[in-house]
């Protein structure tokens, strides 16, 4: 597991730059929470009358008046959009910058195979994705211990594991397109992970658009859907795994033949 | 055994040429440069012979080993300098040389600290602060600290100091006492003609000659140099040399030397597409 360490120990700083501006973001919003619940029926009430705006980030279903409408909210937009940057950020690179940053001729000169190379990236980016969201996670659970609210875990677990399964998403996809690309991938993978949040928000507003909630990974992470159903939307889960791993088979296919430059 | 035999070895990018039906033979043991212009194809026949980039046509055995379908066992017994090495960022020369080793499954610590003190490399300093010929000693030590049966060196020397050039050839011997085979592409003729056994040259992607130096330099040319009214014109010739003679006379020289070349000369020839000698 050579590569998998080089890769974590690589990656240090921007996981823990990552994990913790992510982490005491969300802590922030909970501690600030018991000062903010009792404007919070009206907060309710006003964006259920605000439309379509309410609509696209999924306001209008949710009461702000508890803490876990609060933190659907809050913590989804700053776990969904932080941590898909992040993942598509890592994944579209694991692989690119062995020729971005010319150390394809050291790596692949040494008796390490290309199979063995691509899944040990592939599972360095995985183990990255899991650490950010642990300590994610510790620093939300950790706050939510300070202010002593009650709160539904089992649907602030299922909310944490729709992100992290979102994130697996990103990350298989971009690590395909990682496999394509010998230059910096960032525009391509921050750009791919903010198409998708955009596309969630049409799918939001439009009816006749509700197709695309197959195509984003931020359809089964959407909040008010978790907390009324009390479970991930598992139609939605299917086709984004499917495309993760079409994206990892492609990564292996393309990189095993590919002419390193 | 040959250490590298390649069969009609070809590679194209798109329409671009690469190299062409190249047929080389390096023996085991060997010391062998591999000469030729930019552009002529010495990268692209030694980044396919590692498996960096595919074969378009043809085959070639490195150790007695198929490039494409056994490149790792190739790898295992290979050491390899690119012209230009890079190395992960924010790593310490130690770490890289470390790195190489881990790679590779093998305890080299001895062998890596003995090189590096040969080559002067100061083991704390970041790779990302080193300049060419300081990346060029990391890259040296990870080539050569798990002592492989075969080294690969595509322009070794350049950013390297004469003191440091000699050094590194003189490391490059023992290791060919060893055992090792060398083979090292170059643009400097002398160091091929000091220390290589055999050479080749290749052109446009194609071999045009390959052999032992010795008999690479006695091709029975001779280089001629006559001096005119019109100035002087140096050539290499090959013939009778009664005809030569005539060719001089008639040329009204007023001076005429007729020497050995040097096989900077007789490789010159190719360079200028000259073809040969006359």
């Amino acid at each position: 597991m050579t590569v998998f360490k080089q890769e974590l120990k690589s990656q240090r700083l921007p996981i823990l730059i990552w994990s913790l501006a992510i982490g005491f973001l969300i802590a922030f919003c909970v501690l600030m929470y018991p000062e903010m619940k009792s404007e919070m029926d009206s907060v309710s009430d006003m964006f259920s009358k605000m439309g379509n705006f309410s609509q696209a980030f999924g306001m209008d279903k949710l009461n702000f008046g508890t803490l876990i409408g609060f933190y659907a909210i809050e913590g989804g937009n700053m776990l969904g959009i932080g941590g898909a940057f992040f993942s598509a950020i890592i994944a579209i690179s694991a692989l690119a910058k062995e020729e971005k940053e010319r150390t394809a001729e050291f790596l692949f000169t040494h008796p390490v195979s290309r199979v063995r190379v691509i899944t040990e990236k592939l599972l360095s980016v995985y183990a990255i994705i899991l650490i950010l969201n642990a300590i994610v996670l510790v620093c939300s659970v950790c706050s939510i211990f300070i202010i002593g609210e009650k709160v539904e875990w089992d649907i602030l677990f299922l909310f944490h594991t729709a992100s992290l399964l979102m994130q697996f998403e990103i990350a298989g996809v971009c690590f395909g397109i990682s496999a394509f690309i010998s230059r910096s991938g960032l525009g391509i993978g921050i750009g791919l992970a903010a198409m998708m949040y955009f596309i969630n928000l049409i799918a939001n507003v439009s009816s006749s658009a509700k197709g695309l909630k197959y195509i984003t990974p931020f359809s089964y992470t959407e909040g008010s859907d978790i907390i009324n159903d009390a479970a991930l939307n598992v139609s939605y889960i299917i086709p984004g795994m499917a495309l993760m791993c079409a994206g990892i088979v492609a990564a292996y296919v393309k990189y095993m033949k590919k002419d390193l430059q | 055994m040959n250490a590298i035999e390649t069969n009609k070895l070809t590679k194209t990018y798109g329409k671009s040429r690469g190299i062409n039906e190249l047929n080389l033979k390096v023996e085991e043991g060997d010391f062998f440069g591999f000469i030729g212009p930019n552009g002529a194809g010495k990268s692209t026949t030694i980044r396919t012979l590692l498996g960096l980039i595919q074969p378009t046509e043809g085959s070639a055995k490195v150790l007695g080993y198929d490039i494409v379908a056994e490149k790792d066992k190739i790898l295992a017994g290979t050491g390899y300098l690119p012209s230009e090495i890079n190395f992960y960022s924010g790593m310490k020369v130690s770490d890289a040389i470390k790195y190489s080793a881990a790679l590779r499954k093998t305890d080299c610590s001895e062998k890596a600290a003995s090189l590096s003190e040969r080559l002067g490399l100061d083991l704390s300093r970041k790779v990302d602060e080193l300049s060419l010929g300081n990346r060029k000693k990391v890259g040296i030590v990870c080539a050569i600290q798990h002592s492989p049966k075969l080294l690969i060196l595509d322009e070794p020397t350049s950013g390297l100091d004469p003191l440091m050039q000699r050094e590194f050839f003189s490391i490059l011997k023992e290791e060919n006492e060893r055992g090792a085979t060398i083979f090292f592409s170059s643009h400097i003729l002398s160091e091929v003609q000091t220390y290589c056994r055999s050479a080749a040259f290749i052109k446009e992607g194609k071999l045009i000659i390959s052999d032992k130096v010795e008999k690479l330099e006695d091709t029975g040319a001779k280089k001629v140099t006559v001096r005119t009214k019109a100035g002087v014109e140096e050539y290499l010739y090959k013939g009778d040399v009664r005809k030569l003679l005539k060719e001089l006379i008639e040329k009204e020289p007023l001076d005429v030397t007729v020497t050995e070349p040097s096989l900077e000369e007789i490789f010159m020839n190719y360079y200028e597409d000259k073809g040969g000698a006359k």
